[in-house]
Parts: structure tokens; sequence; C-alpha cells
């Protein structure tokens, strides 16, 4: 059981939909939408937003600063 | 989405206000995205974003200006670090750095680099190594490696036409000028956290009047090198780390 709880908010209008936060997630919390931003990309949500632990490696890899990383203590 | 936790006391990381809201025009997955945030973070961390000027390349990163929130200078092709040697000079109060990638230090700007390097400028390069000319197209550059397939060498580089890969960094360690030359990668996480430490340690050093800081990022070029972000980075992982081996080649 993991001790933290997280959440990833994503700016999905910056989010270029290259999937690199996909490949570093080391929970696999993440997933591409199959709904696309107004500039035709599909960004990236939370499929299981449960495993999330918060521990921002997203967030450092992503090339666009699209993802802000909260998290808590359980 | 667990609108609970999100509260300023919870937030882990966020996107630093050095670097703007303006949508960067990199391709998706562009490893320049990387090394601007980077950049960002180290002068917000620093607290030197009115003391920071930066001088951009022509190339990919030539819009550099518009992304970060500091002063810039754009200095003709291959020019950067002779135009950062005459700010610092005139500004030896500020962080100058210099971003360039392989076209315009490794082949246009060779002079310009070496002579700067050897002259011991207290500024700070930072090299953006991806092989191969991403604006104009996907041509080959000084540093595509052997056997690379580009828009003008498309059965691959051919050294005994086209050359050896030329290894700058490992050129310009060799100088007596330059104090400190890494190469970094910003591939995993672990690499990001690297490569902006060294990014820091090259930004602190360019205070001290000891010479010169070389910081190479061996990166992708995933619209030139015709991959997926993820299948790019693992490419470059397998083969330009042979050519272009991380770690530091000179700390004085």
């Amino acid at each position: 059981m993991a001790k933290f709880k997280g959440t990833v908010v994503v700016n999905t209008e910056r989010c270029k939909g290259c999937e690199l936060c996909v490949v570093a997630c080391p929970s696999n919390v993440l997933a591409m939408s199959a709904q696309a931003n107004t500039k035709g990309y599909n960004y990236v949500y939370m499929q299981n937003e449960s495993d999330c632990i918060g521990c921002a490696a997203c967030g450092r890899v992503c090339p666009d600063g699209c993802l802000t990383i909260y998290r808590a203590k359980l | 989405m667990n609108n609970d936790i999100i509260k300023p006391e919870n937030l882990v990381y966020t996107k630093t206000p050095v670097l703007n809201d303006n949508p960067m025009h990199y391709c998706p997955g562009c490893s320049h995205g990387v090394v601007h945030k980077l950049i960002a973070e180290v002068i917000e961390e620093m607290g030197i974003q009115e003391k920071t000027i930066g001088v951009a390349p022509v190339g990919c990163a030539v819009f550099a200006y518009n992304y970060l929130e500091i002063d810039w200078e754009q200095a003709a092709h291959g020019r950067a670090p002779a135009l950062a040697t005459a700010v610092k000079r005139l500004w030896p109060d500020r962080y100058v750095f210099t971003y360039q990638g392989d076209g315009d230090l490794a082949a246009i700007g060779t002079a310009e680099t070496i002579h700067a390097c050897n002259r011991g400028e207290n500024i700070t390069i930072i090299f953006i190594n991806n092989g191969i000319y991403g604006m104009t197209g996907g041509q080959m550059a000084p540093t595509t490696l052997e056997g690379m397939k580009t828009a003008t060498c498309p059965y691959g580089r051919n050294t005994a036409i086209n050359g050896y890969p030329l290894n700058i960094t490992k050129l310009v360690a060799e100088l007596e000028g330059t104090r400190y030359v890494t190469r970094q990668s910003v591939h995993t996480v672990a690499a990001v956290q690297k490569a902006k430490k060294a990014i820091r340690k090259a930004f602190e050093n360019s205070m001290e009047g000891k010479g010169t800081s070389f910081v190479e990022i061996v990166s992708t070029c995933n619209s030139g090198w015709k991959m997926s972000p993820a299948k790019s980075n693992e490419w470059m992982v397998e083969n330009m780390f042979k050519a272009y081996p991380i770690g530091d080649l000179k700390d004085k």
C-alpha cells in the first residue's frame, strides 16, 4: 500500500501528446486521452488515478512543463 | 481527479514562472523543452532572473528568447560564444550563457567555440547534441554518427566521404581555458536531475572567473530521426551514448 497519494493536473492546451510522461511514470498511472486539444494533440490524462504516488517523474521529463503534481500523506 | 489534495501545501512540482506561458514551437517530445525548463528552474532556484543574459543560436532554439523570461541576445549563426564574450566582458556581474545546437556550435561556430573556450571566457555554454540539423529538415551534422541516416546521407554516414563524427566536447576539454566540461542527457528522471545539477554548477562557475563551463546535453530529434519520442530515447541510449558517453570530462 502506497504511503502517499498523488494527483497530476494536466495543462491540456499546452500538452503536445509526446507520451514521455507515460513512459516515465513508475506506477503506470498516465495514458493518452482519446480527446484532442485545439491544436489536435491527444493530451495525457490519469487513467489509474488511485495508483499515483505523486513522485513527479512525469513532470520532470515533460518537455513543455504541462504537468503540476500534488502529493499528500495517507 | 483527487481534488481534496490539490492544495498549495501539497504542491510537489509545477512549471517555473521563469519559463513563460508561450506555447513552445518545438516538436512534441523534443529535448529542447526539457533543457529550457532546466535552465529556467536553475535560474529560479539561484534567484538570478534579473542578472542572467542568454545568447540564442540559429537553429531550432533561435526562438528561445520567447520562452525564458530573462534578457536575451540572438547571435548570428555560430557566433554565440563571441557575442557572449562581449556581453560578459561588458557586464562582468551578469550570468551569461549561450544555448547552441550541434550545427551552430560544432559546424559553422567551431572557431568561435574553440577560441572562446581557449580564452577561458567566464561564460556557460549549453550544447544540445542530437546529431542532426533539426530546423532545416534533418541534414547531416558534424556530430552525426557513423552509419546514421539523414536527409543528406540517406544510406548512412560514410566516413570515407563524410568524415568522422566530431566529438567537440572532448576537444574543448583539452583546452586550458575550460574549467568544467560535462556531458549529460535528459531521457530519464535521474538524467534530468543530473543535467540540472550540471547546469547549476556551470552557472555558479561562471561567476568565479576560472574559465569556461561547457555542458553538452546528448539529445533526441524525433522528427529528424523519424521515430516516436519514446523510441528516440531508446535509440539515443543504444547508439548516441556509445559515441558520446555520459559523464564529466573535466572538472578543475
